[in-house]
């Protein structure tokens, strides 16, 4: 797996703990570094003016060859406690007479007096060639990196005479111990800011990648279904994630829509395929089916006629009359013009419907807010409305509730039929409006594609609207001119 | 430098207890006796109370007075600016013109001490002074006996002398120190007061354990306290009186103890017969060494 391929809700935590890690890590780093530093500056100052002081002392001994008094005062600096003078003092201090040859040392028995130091420490031989300045404040420092000292030598002079030089020798071991400690209170205190900075950035990163964790999230959502505006939950904000969720919203809408848009295309071009199909059939049947039923009318006037035969033709007869209705039923046929619709056909409506509501003891409620005729074949008007409310009274319960709105703008007369009955499954609602689809026992399935093929032929709408115990079917019919 | 700032301490230190001392004995000036590194003589607080010890007892102000040197001891005895003084038989016997013996140190029920030949505990080989050539001495004092007559004797009985026989030597003016140059390592031998060496074995062991004692010199007389030219008759009595009897003192006693010593004695000057023998024979073959070159 390459590091890009790592989710941003590992990636943004990673890195802010990477940072996080290199900063302290460096921080700790220069200050240690810094400290050691100042700690060696410190003591270089401090050893240098030690050994002008020693040098200026030591040259009465050595104008006197008091090597008793010259020893005394070398070790005068190490009559300081012991672990005091080992943080900070000298290793050993070296005196050596104008050839160069040991006049007195702290350590005796490693330096003896008289002999060459060179044979003794090798790392002398720089430092003693050329010989220190003999009118220099700061003394020469010799560090040699194999050895674990280093040196500083001064001359030892009076009236301008070399009478010697003092060699101080330093351990680098203060340092190192000193350098462990500073390092591993910068490791401790290092790790104690990560432990409090670590979980703040883990959780800060998280929360950054957060909204791009869930856009992306909802984005693999998308497909194959697109999910419904109510299902999504992005946190909307100001700042650049927030406008990129508000564009995904917005797009996700407009999906929606053309989605929506698709579906209706789809199924009225289907219905309207289907009514073509319909219309074709019930054109071929009709003129086979008119010539069959004359023959039967023409026979049955004339001739012979014994019972059995008049019995079978009116069995035909009955069989062809009733394929004649159903094809007459598919077949829906804006009449010529008629009268225009007014509130007498209302009235008429009411008159017909009025057996099926006291079958049911339906609650039917009117609500007519149209006074003059309309511009609009009654007859058509009348179908519409009545197969509307015979579908509402056969699909509301015993004393159910069934109400008629019909009223009109400028340009369309509505109609809307409300019931409480029982709801209309979601998957049968894209196929409401095509021929013998029953909702329910002992209906013909040709209601619905009547009314629809009446709205679709006078050039108007049909909507559905279900949810459980409301049911409302809003039909929009243009007026004419 | 230690050295100075003891010793400007240890005058300040006297001087203002001699004022004390002045106050209860307004009518007789101090006595003044000059003390020397021949014993442990820097310890402030134990000599603040021999002092107090021998004031009380002689019913008259003390000063102590320690010099660098022997010879600066010697010379104010000389000059009268000291009453008396602890010195070692060397001086002793040059300037017996001026000096008069007062006391002894009475040692190990002698009144004689020897002096040792040391050297550092690491080295297992030295046998005797003559395996010491051309290596680094140290002295205490030129004019101690033990710290430097006598070696220098050995020597010169051999027709040498320390410039000469060892690679380097040098002085630290007191015995003390020698032991200290020794076990340090500073010098490969050294001579020192063989009762200051058993003194210091008593409370510094951890200083004497790193030196090994190669030879004992024959018994010499003790380092004498001897009275000056300003010392009167009446006073040097007074001081015998007092030493003698500080064995006989309860406080006496633990002066003694701490001096590590049995007591004082009447000294007979025949003592420091041998010490004079050698003094002699040595300057006679310096002589020798400075007429022949």
């Amino acid at each position: 797996m390459h590091l890009k391929d790592i989710s941003l809700g590992y990636k943004i935590p990673l890195r802010v703990t990477v940072l996080v890690i290199v900063t302290a890590s460096i921080l700790a780093s220069v200050l240690v570094y810094r400290s050691i530093g100042d700690l060696r500056k410190n003591m270089v100052a401090n050893a240098g003016s030690i050994a002008r002081v020693i040098a200026d002392t030591l040259v009465e001994p050595m104008l006197h060859d008091d090597v008793w008094r010259a020893f005394e005062i070398i070790n005068t600096p190490f009559h300081i406690p012991e672990d005091q003078a080992k943080a900070q003092g000298a290793e050993y201090i070296l005196v050596l007479d104008a050839s160069n040859k040991v006049f007195v040392s702290t350590q005796p028995e490693k330096f003896p007096m008289l002999s060459d130091p060179i044979t003794v420490e090798p790392d002398f031989s720089s430092l003693l060639n050329p010989l220190p300045e003999l009118n220099t404040q700061a003394p020469a420092i010799i560090e040699t990196h194999p050895s674990n000292s280093f040196y500083l030598a001064t001359a030892i002079q009076s009236d301008g005479v070399r009478l010697g030089t003092l060699i101080m020798s330093y351990s680098k071991k203060p340092f190192e111990q000193r350098f462990y400690t500073l390092a591993r209170t910068a490791v401790l205190i290092t790790l104690l800011v990560l432990a409090v900075l670590l979980p703040l950035g883990v959780y800060w990163g998280k929360r950054m990648a957060a909204p791009l964790l869930q856009l992306s999230d909802t984005m693999s959502k998308i497909t194959p279904n697109l999910p419904e505006p109510d299902q999504i939950e992005l946190v909307e904000s100001k700042d650049e994630i927030g406008q990129l969720t508000k564009s995904f919203k917005a797009m996700l809408g407009e999906l929606k829509e053309k989605e929506h848009l698709q579906q209706q295309v789809i199924t009225s071009d289907r219905l309207a395929a289907l009514g073509r199909l319909a219309a074709g059939i019930a054109h071929e049947i009709n003129n086979p089916l008119g010539g069959m039923l004359n023959a039967i009318s023409t026979f049955k006037r004339h001739g012979e006629q014994d019972p059995i035969t008049l019995k079978t033709l009116s069995i035909l007869e009955r069989g062809l009359l009733q394929i004649k209705e159903t094809v007459a039923a598919l077949l829906v046929e804006a009449k010529a013009q008629t009268r225009h619709f007014d509130l007498n056909d209302v009235a008429d409506i009411c008159t017909l419907v009025q057996p099926d509501i006291e079958k049911k003891h339906v609650n039917f409620t009117r609500e007519i807010d149209i006074i003059e005729a309309q511009p609009i074949s009654s007859t058509l008007v009348r179908q519409v409305i009545i197969n509307l409310l015979l579908n509402a009274f056969h699909a509301t319960q015993q004393h159910g509730q069934v109400h008629l709105h019909i009223y009109r703008d400028s340009l369309h007369l509505f109609i809307d039929v409300y019931n409480n009955g029982s709801h209309i499954p979601q998957d049968k609602l894209s196929y409401l409006f095509e021929p013998f689809t029953s909702l329910s026992e002992g209906g013909s399935g040709l209601g619905l594609w009547v009314i629809y093929q009446i709205v679709q032929q006078l050039g108007g709408l049909i909507t559905v609207q279900s949810e459980p115990d409301k049911t409302q079917f809003t039909v929009q019919l243009p007026l004419e001119k | 430098m230690s050295k100075i700032l003891h010793f400007l301490l240890l005058i300040l230190a006297l001087s203002f207890a001699t004022a004390l001392h002045a106050g209860t004995h307004p009518a007789k000036p101090p006595l003044r006796i000059g003390l020397t590194p021949v014993f442990l003589d820097d310890q402030a607080a134990f000599l603040n109370k021999w002092r107090d010890f021998l004031s009380h007892h002689l019913n008259r102000p003390i000063a102590f007075v320690q010099r660098g040197s022997y010879r600066e001891i010697v010379d104010m005895l000389h000059e009268g600016k000291l009453d008396f003084a602890w010195i070692c038989g060397a001086p002793y016997v040059r300037n017996k013109k001026f000096l008069r013996l007062v006391a002894v140190p009475f040692y190990h029920g002698k009144p004689l001490y020897h002096s040792y030949l040391i050297v550092p505990s690491t080295d297992r080989n030295t046998r005797s002074i003559w395996d010491l050539r051309g290596k680094v001495f140290a002295f205490s004092d030129p004019d101690s006996n033990s710290g430097h007559l006598y070696p220098e004797y050995l020597l010169a009985k051999q027709g040498t002398q320390p410039s000469i026989f060892f690679a380097k030597f040098f002085y630290t003016w007191s015995h003390r120190k020698v032991v200290e140059a020794v076990a340090s390592g500073l010098a490969q031998g050294g001579a020192v007061d063989g009762y200051v060496w058993d003194t210091l074995s008593r409370t510094h062991p951890e200083l004497t354990s790193r030196t090994r004692i190669v030879a004992e010199s024959p018994p010499f007389g003790h380092t004498p306290i001897v009275a000056g030219r300003s010392a009167s008759q009446q006073d040097i009595a007074a001081l015998q009186r007092v030493l003698f009897s500080m064995v006989h003192d309860e406080e006496g006693g633990y002066l003694l103890d701490r001096l590590n010593l049995d007591g004082f004695v009447y000294g007979n000057e025949h003592l420091y017969d041998s010490i004079a023998d050698m003094n002699h024979f040595v300057e006679k073959q310096r002589l020798n060494a400075s007429q022949g070159h």
